[in-house]
């Protein structure tokens, strides 16, 4: 009897997946060299001296150095919706659990859209704080709908319906925001760039915005992941284990939602991030989800930086939105899914 | 089998053969009354008398202009695109015995729109180069959709979920060549999204035109074997159909009319799906429901038209009525398929 709690000792607490370590000195070299790029490469080259200068010298006033301090908040900004994305990806796809769940897919970034839209149509709203409250709502409204199409019937949740119900709702919502736009061009100029998802605008004042919502949907997320390791098991093995698999659902799901609409508000709608990193890491590290829910916002960081530097490069002397280049790295990953999920399981 | 049960299956069949005459000849009748709405109705109204005038070749003043410069060409441009996608969706709705799986679900109309729209806009290439570029771009997403949908045994669930891919990937494109195309304005811009009719000119539906004169009629002929195709390859093989000539004839006329289509009016959101579903619903099982469901398609299109050109104060394009419409009864399908456990 004595060996028992030893054994839920090592079984369960101290247990460590085995590449965890170079996992994360890989992650750290990864963001570090992210930020290096971010900084650097851009459409216009910058120099060493500027690059100190703009980070260091709040005196000097060159062109370089403001290009440089305009890029730190860049940088900074896409590498928190990129955590943000990663953690969200990965406990939608606990809640649901299903592989493919991700706000783009399931249409929630268009819910946000839409809310987003009609405030400015309607409610004059015009600041960030304002943005994310509507796009809050409208990615809460629009994930119980959709949620609640694809789960009906025997089988419950099965990733087809809920990719089916998520497309639909977002062609219903998509034809809606162009309804509304259409008679008001001042709106459709201001949507026009919001809806490609871009980093590229962001200001302090967006990102300490951002940072409550990031911090309170992370937090949840790594509490919550133990009791979700729990309901990967099924439902009656949770409740079994004690969990309140209902609350459990409501909880995870809703800090999920927090977390992409916060970032819908913001950058726009940044599609696949969480299919993306969440997929990565639980190809590296198994399905603890302890390790899969911090990590997912590491490598969702990285991903979302990454892509925004290409879109700069390849997109130069101009540059090619974030959004675009994620739904290049993104879709093709969905596709891979789709074909290697057994056909059952469909 | 005895001499009243023939009688009866007789009887049936002319039941039906019946009422898809009916059907059908309503459905003409109705879009024969929306094609004179189309060019009677607009800012001012004109006497059908004026019109008919006009269009034999006389000159009347103040409405010639209007009629066959503006009401015309967009008249023409709705009866053949919608003509074009009520078929082309069918075929594929039929032939893949799954609704859902249309061209505007799994990504065709988004490849040959992205592909019109990047001639269009990139290279600024003529008419002729765009229809070329947007049929391409169709049936290569076609084949890539064959490809990765493919795998050990074929699977409808799969073939969807890589299209959604798919489009996913290529409305990102669009989106982005809209961005980057600074004059273009914004009604351009919405055509490539959802699809509209507003500036529809005579000298762009010449390619349109002439594939839905050809493609569609081998559709119908072939449409015989579609029936059969929907029971099965075994069972459709042993009643004596090629299966693969018969499915690849099909799904080459279909691309090519959805594509030509797409290239002139963009993808008009959900004529594609809904057309099938509905002339399905009128005509009752048994008898193609091809024809039908291309002219249910043009009832549609001109009638959203109508809608959106009128029943507002802002003039809404097409696509933004079709989608509002079309889209609910996309989730209505959903759920009573969930339901009934189809998947």
């Amino acid at each position: 009897m004595n060996s028992l709690p030893v054994l839920k000792n090592n079984l369960l607490h101290s247990y460590i997946p085995k590449h965890m370590t170079a996992v994360l000195v890989i992650c750290l070299v990864l963001l570090g060299l992210c930020i290096v790029a971010s900084l650097v490469f851009g459409s216009r080259p910058v120099s060493f001296n500027e690059l100190i200068d703009g980070l260091f010298n709040p005196n000097v006033d060159s062109y370089g150095a403001n290009v440089v301090r305009k890029r730190v908040s860049r940088t900074v900004f896409s590498l928190l919706c990129g955590a943000a994305l990663g953690v969200s990806g990965a406990l939608m796809q606990a809640v649901t659990r299903n592989p493919i769940a991700d706000p783009s897919i399931l249409g929630v970034n268009t819910g946000a859209s839409l809310f987003v839209v009609s405030g400015i149509a309607f409610f004059n709203i015009s600041t960030a704080n304002q943005y994310i409250w509507f796009a809050l709502a409208g990615a809460m409204i629009t994930a119980v709908f959709v949620f609640g199409i694809g789960s009906m019937g025997r089988g419950g949740a099965t990733p087809l319906k809920l990719i089916l119900a998520g497309a639909a709702t977002s062609a219903v919502l998509s034809s809606l925001v162009i309804a509304i736009m259409l008679p008001r061009s001042y709106v459709m100029d201001q949507f026009r760039f919001w809806q490609v998802g871009s980093v590229g605008s962001a200001n302090w004042n967006d990102i300490t915005t951002f940072i409550p919502f990031l911090i309170i949907g992370i937090v949840i997320g790594i509490i919550s992941s133990s009791a979700l390791n729990a309901l990967a098991l099924g439902d009656e093995l949770a409740t079994g284990l004690g969990v309140r698999t209902g609350v459990l659902r409501l909880v995870a799901a809703l800090a999920g939602v927090l977390l992409c609409g916060a970032t819908t508000a913001l950058a726009g709608p940044i599609g696949f991030i969480g299919l993306l990193s969440t997929h990565v890491i639980r190809l590296i590290l198994g399905p603890d989800l302890r390790f899969v829910i911090p990590m997912s916002a590491a490598v969702g960081a990285i991903i979302l930086t990454i892509s925004d530097v290409s879109g700069r490069l390849i997109g130069s002397p101009g540059e090619l939105e974030v959004g675009v280049v994620t739904a290049f790295i993104g879709a093709p990953i969905l596709i891979i899914l789709a074909t290697k999920v057994k056909v059952s399981s469909l | 089998m005895n001499n009243t049960s023939v009688e009866f299956i007789i009887a049936g069949r002319r039941q039906r053969r019946r009422r898809w005459i009916v059907v059908t000849s309503f459905l003409t009748v109705l879009a024969c009354i929306l094609c004179c709405a189309m060019l009677i109705l607009g800012n001012t109204i004109y006497p059908i008398k004026d019109v008919i005038r006009v269009l034999t070749g006389e000159k009347v003043e103040g409405v010639s202009f209007a009629v066959s410069t503006i009401r015309l060409p967009r008249m023409l441009a709705g009866l053949f695109a919608g003509f074009a996608f009520g078929i082309g969706g069918t075929v594929f709705q039929t032939m893949l015995r799954n609704p859902l799986a249309n061209p505007n679900v799994i990504g065709i109309t988004s490849g040959s729109s992205a592909a019109a729209v990047f001639c269009i806009v990139i290279l600024q290439s003529s008419n002729a180069i765009v229809s070329i570029a947007s049929v391409i771009a169709g049936l290569a997403t076609v084949i890539l959709l064959y490809l990765f949908s493919r795998g050990t045994t074929f699977s409808i669930g799969r073939l969807i979920l890589v299209g959604i891919g798919i489009q996913a990937m290529l409305n990102a494109v669009i989106s982005y060549l809209l961005l980057v195309s600074a004059q273009q304005d914004i009604p351009a811009a919405l055509r490539w999204l959802s699809g509209s009719l507003n500036g529809s000119q005579l000298h762009t539906l010449p390619p349109l035109v002439i594939s839905v004169l050809v493609f569609a009629p081998i559709t119908i002929v072939l449409g015989k074997h579609l029936s059969t195709l929907e029971l099965g390859d075994q069972t459709a093989t042993s009643l004596g159909v090629n299966t693969d000539k018969t499915r690849i004839a099909l799904i080459l006329s279909a691309v090519c009319m959805i594509a030509l289509a797409t290239a002139t009016t963009g993808p008009i959101a959900f004529i594609a799906f809904l057309s099938g579903p509905i002339a399905k619903r009128l005509v009752g099982v048994g008898f193609s429901n091809i024809i039908p469901a291309g002219l249910v398609g043009v009832n549609l299109v001109l009638a959203s038209d109508l809608i959106g050109q009128f029943a507002f104060e802002v003039r809404y394009p097409v696509g933004i009525i079709t989608g509002i419409l079309g889209a609910p009864y996309l989730i209505y399908l959903l759920i009573r398929m969930n339901r009934k456990g189809d998947f």
